[in-house]
């Protein structure tokens, strides 16, 4: 009930401003006008105050000067409270998800607008969207792929991005031609380009849509991949047959030749934009390797590589998509190693931010832009429409997926198939491509067409996928609850499984990657990552792990276990704090069980948010190194003889809680590898150990002395 | 790569392996080359030391005991064919060429090789001691010995069927028969 509460006063917030929006006159792209200082206008009763002439004012409103800005903050800030009042609406995200919601409250300001000012209310400019609103999707997006598995179903990916598209292009444009034919009476002036060009905007799935409705299903991670990075890979296809159609529109007429050169462009487009993207992540790594003295704007960089790589592939027709994924994934190993960890941070979390605000502004501005002032409707062009996007699709997948089986170990199963089919989703590309057609009798009607389409997909293919996966039962992550042998087993066999592929070597299974690795670890390596973040990165690694180490020892506090009575049966709470020790425990130094992309958070915080221990002595570090306990790289050398080496320098106590982080960098004269960490954490890892720790060759007897030494500092 | 015959006559009873564990050449040449590479001063076997050189697997937790299991018992060196044997193991089952009774059949070498995991003394149970150490290392500082020692006998109390305070081979298959072991304990790598 308390979320009602608060989401009222939300939803009166939201409609307020766009009341405010409404009454100001004319919210077009800014006009600035200098106005004197003398006339204040005041907007919000919308007539003018009397002017005094030549008087001093001594309070004026003057919203022209600022309007741009001001109206772009309303919508961001209309979009972001409208996300919290979702979440905090009890129920509701369980059933609907969340860009239904914001569609929904889209059509609600669009209403409103439209009902104070009876004209329609601003519409998503495609400008605005491809340069500005689409870009950190796509980047986020990227940024957090997960790498080894997207690799691996590569082929699979590119099978159904490219011919799956064409497929369903070709399929949905030359039906939608037959259909026109039939209906020849009212939708006679639609010719064969006209429908193919349609066809190609409205069949390729989008990944906005995709990732935030299978953001709130777990599917496994396969499966996830496959829809996702055909959404990703669709868009070289998608923007080359649109623009293809649309210059056969303009030509007098379409031969052979144009055809081929069309498929020829393709390729272009595609490899094109892979290659801008590697050329601007590459950059991007090699610039990160020097920022160490001005690791404040290191982040930047990040940003200002891809978005460059966007917007060169854009100005040059190619594929802007690609390359800004290809730029991320690029970089991001390199840029990872170089920068600190706070940079690292602050990176991962400007993307989710500005990736969030772009999506929900998205929808937001899908749901204004459905009320227009014209629409045009045609029962038989929309229902067909609707129809035949789900029967290509549909086919599409059950006919390419036949045949990639027999290459595949992983056999795509016939539910997996019907999740790929339904979770082919339109979005807000279709939505701008659309408007960028040139004019002709029939484009309303198209608009039209586009938007039930979209709205279509994203709510009633979006809201009803969940159960149907659940009917399906497709293979979903694991959630049962097993018994605490099954648990230990299962660990085991996972530690082993880790060992085993150490023992077998990463990539082992293509040549090509083998190739990739050395080739990487050999030259880009050494080149790309700073040089002392190279020799003793695994001391670092191995501060890193102990500092984890220290932190989820600090977290667990332990429970109440009465050591006579051993064999009662264990109370819920105890298992439940043995389940958590044993699932948090297991370190997966391959990476095997990285959780699939996700959007709203990091995604290690989701699992350590629940563990919120409000005592906990390192409270600086805890929170700092939540999203730290997957690292990527843990591994370890074996000999951890190189921190005997380090000096201490610090005379910190480890004791206290540290309110204050010392951003001054740590003097690195005889420790290289503090570059990375915070000294904080380190120095209080290192006083601890440096008075035990001697030369210590043999592990065990390391682990044994940490162990201690952990022990002893958590008693009281 | 150099043509695959002329390297596979290096490898000693190439064939006969790719027979007995259902390698394709491929991976045989593979795994030989990744055996070469972890054979640091090249003495044609593998010695404790050099699967140590891993990092991954130094820092596993139960690290040591899967070093052993590739050393047969009272052998100080593993030449390449135990070493291949060791990891058919863990080959995907579907793929699996091996003549055998079906999928139960590789199932239980999976299980008794994890089963050798826990049981270091091969005396064919494994011990509330021994369930106990592995306990410990994989569980290292974050528990404190209670709650080891409740863990454990939670998890002896669940399997144990013949009440000797031991898990036995069988009782360590029914414990797991709900767990797909043959898709767990599989490396895609070694398809």
């Amino acid at each position: 009930m308390a979320a009602l509460w608060t989401l009222s006063p939300l939803l009166s917030a939201c409609l307020f401003w766009p009341t405010c929006l409404a009454l100001t006159p004319g919210a077009e792209p800014l006009q600035p006008q200098n106005l004197p200082l003398s006339l204040g206008f005041n907007s919000s009763d919308g007539s003018p105050s009397l002017d005094l002439p030549m008087a001093l004012r001594v309070f004026s409103v003057d919203y022209h000067h600022v309007q741009a800005p001001f109206e772009i903050v309303l919508w961001i800030m209309l979009a972001s409270l409208a996300k919290l009042g979702f979440h905090w609406s009890g129920r509701v995200p369980a059933v609907v998800p969340e860009s239904c919601l914001l569609i929904m409250v889209g059509l609600l300001v669009g209403g409103v607008i439209y009902g104070v000012r009876h004209s329609a209310p601003p519409t998503l400019s495609a400008e605005a969207f491809f340069l500005f609103l689409l870009p950190p999707i796509v980047l986020d997006a990227g940024y957090f792929l997960p790498g080894r598995l997207f690799f691996e179903n590569l082929g699979t990916i590119l099978w159904y991005a490219v011919l799956g598209t064409l497929w369903n292009v070709l399929g949905i444009g030359l039906s939608l031609y037959g259909v026109c034919l039939l209906a020849h009476s009212s939708l006679g002036d639609v010719s064969l380009l006209h429908c193919l060009l349609f066809g190609s905007l409205i069949a390729a799935v989008d990944p906005v849509a995709v990732l935030s409705v299978f953001q709130e299903m777990h599917v496994n991670e396969q499966l996830h991949i496959l829809v996702f990075g055909e959404s990703l890979l669709n868009d070289a296809v998608t923007v080359v047959l649109y623009k293809l159609f649309e210059s056969f529109l303009r030509l007098p007429s379409v031969s052979g030749v144009d055809v081929f050169l069309g498929g020829c462009r393709v390729l272009v487009v595609g490899l094109g934009g892979l290659f801008v993207g590697l050329f601007f992540g590459l950059l991007a790594a090699l610039t990160s390797r020097f920022t160490s003295r001005a690791q404040v704007i290191a982040p930047l960089f990040v940003f200002l590589y891809s978005y460059l790589s966007y917007l060169t592939s854009e100005m040059l027709h190619l594929s802007g998509i690609m390359a800004i994924v290809t730029c991320a994934v690029t970089m991001k190993q390199y840029v990872e190693a170089n920068v600190s960890e706070r940079s690292n941070t602050s990176i991962q979390y400007f993307l989710k931010m500005w990736s969030s605000v772009s999506e929900t502004l998205i929808f937001i501005f899908l749901g204004v832009s459905t009320i227009q002032d014209v629409h045009m409707w045609s029962w038989p062009f929309v229902c067909s429409t609707l129809l035949l996007c789900l029967v290509w699709r549909a086919s599409g997948v059950l006919l390419l997926t036949a045949v990639v089986n027999k290459l595949r170990r992983n056999t795509v199963t016939f539910r997996d198939q019907f999740i790929i089919a339904y979770g082919g989703m339109r979005g807000a590309i279709c939505f701008s491509l659309v408007f960028l057609i040139d004019d002709f009798p029939k484009k309303r009607l198209f608009i039209t067409t586009t938007i039930v389409v979209i709205l279509f997909t994203v709510f009633v293919q979006g809201m009803t996928i969940k159960p149907l996966v659940e009917l399906l039962d497709v293979k979903r992550k694991k959630r049962g609850l097993h018994t605490v042998s099954e648990e230990i087993h299962s660990r085991l066999i996972d530690h082993l499984l880790a060992g085993i592929e150490d023992v077998v070597g990463y990539w082992g299974q293509h040549y090509w990657k083998d190739k990739f690795e050395q080739f990487n670890k050999k030259y880009l390596r050494r080149f790309l990552i700073r040089d002392d973040h190279q020799a003793h990165s695994s001391i670092l690694r191995v501060y890193q792990e102990l500092e984890r180490r220290e932190q989820r020892g600090d977290e667990e506090a332990p429970p109440v276990v009465d050591p006579r009575s051993n064999s009662r049966p264990l109370l819920p709470e105890e298992m439940e704090s043995i389940r958590r020790i044993l699932s948090r425990n297991l370190q997966h130094f391959n990476n095997m069980q990285r959780p699939a992309y996700s959007r709203h958070t990091l995604h290690q915080d989701a699992t350590m948010d629940r563990v919120r221990k409000p005592l906990h002595r390192h409270q600086s570090l805890g929170e700092r190194y939540t999203y730290k306990a997957q690292g990527e790289d843990g591994e370890f050398k074996s000999s951890r003889r190189g921190r005997a080496g380090l000096s201490r320098s610090h005379t910190v106590c480890s004791m206290s809680p540290r309110p204050v982080l010392q951003d001054a960098s740590v003097p690195a004269a005889s420790a290289p590898a503090r570059g990375q960490v915070d000294p904080n954490s380190e120095a209080s890892i290192e006083e601890q150990i440096s008075p035990q720790q001697q030369e210590a060759p043999l592990e065990r007897s390391a682990r044994k002395q940490l162990s201690f030494v952990l022990e002893s500092e958590k008693q009281p | 790569m150099g043509s695959s015959s002329s390297r596979m006559d290096h490898i000693p009873n190439a064939e006969q392996l790719m027979q007995e564990t259902g390698f394709s050449a491929a991976h045989i040449l593979r795994l030989y080359a990744r055996f070469e590479f972890l054979d640091k001063d090249e003495r044609g076997e593998l010695r404790p030391e050099d699967f140590g050189a891993l990092r991954g697997l130094a820092m596993n937790p139960i690290g040591d005991r899967i070093i052993g299991a590739f050393f047969s018992r009272g052998k100080e060196t593993v030449d390449f064919p135990s070493f291949v044997r060791v990891l058919a193991n863990f080959r995907p089952t579907e793929t699996n060429t091996i003549r055998d009774g079906g999928q139960s059949f590789s199932r239980t070498r999976k299980l008794k090789f994890a089963f050798k995991l826990y049981d270091q003394d091969r005396d064919g149970k494994i011990s509330r001691e021994e369930l106990l150490q592995v306990l410990r290392s994989m569980l290292e500082q974050q528990v404190t010995e209670e709650q080891l020692q409740s863990i454990a006998e939670r998890a002896i109390q669940e399997a144990d069927l013949d009440q000797d305070d031991a898990i036995s081979f069988e009782e360590f298959k029914k414990s797991l028969e709900r767990v797909n072991i043959d898709e767990k304990m599989s490396s895609h790598f070694l398809r």
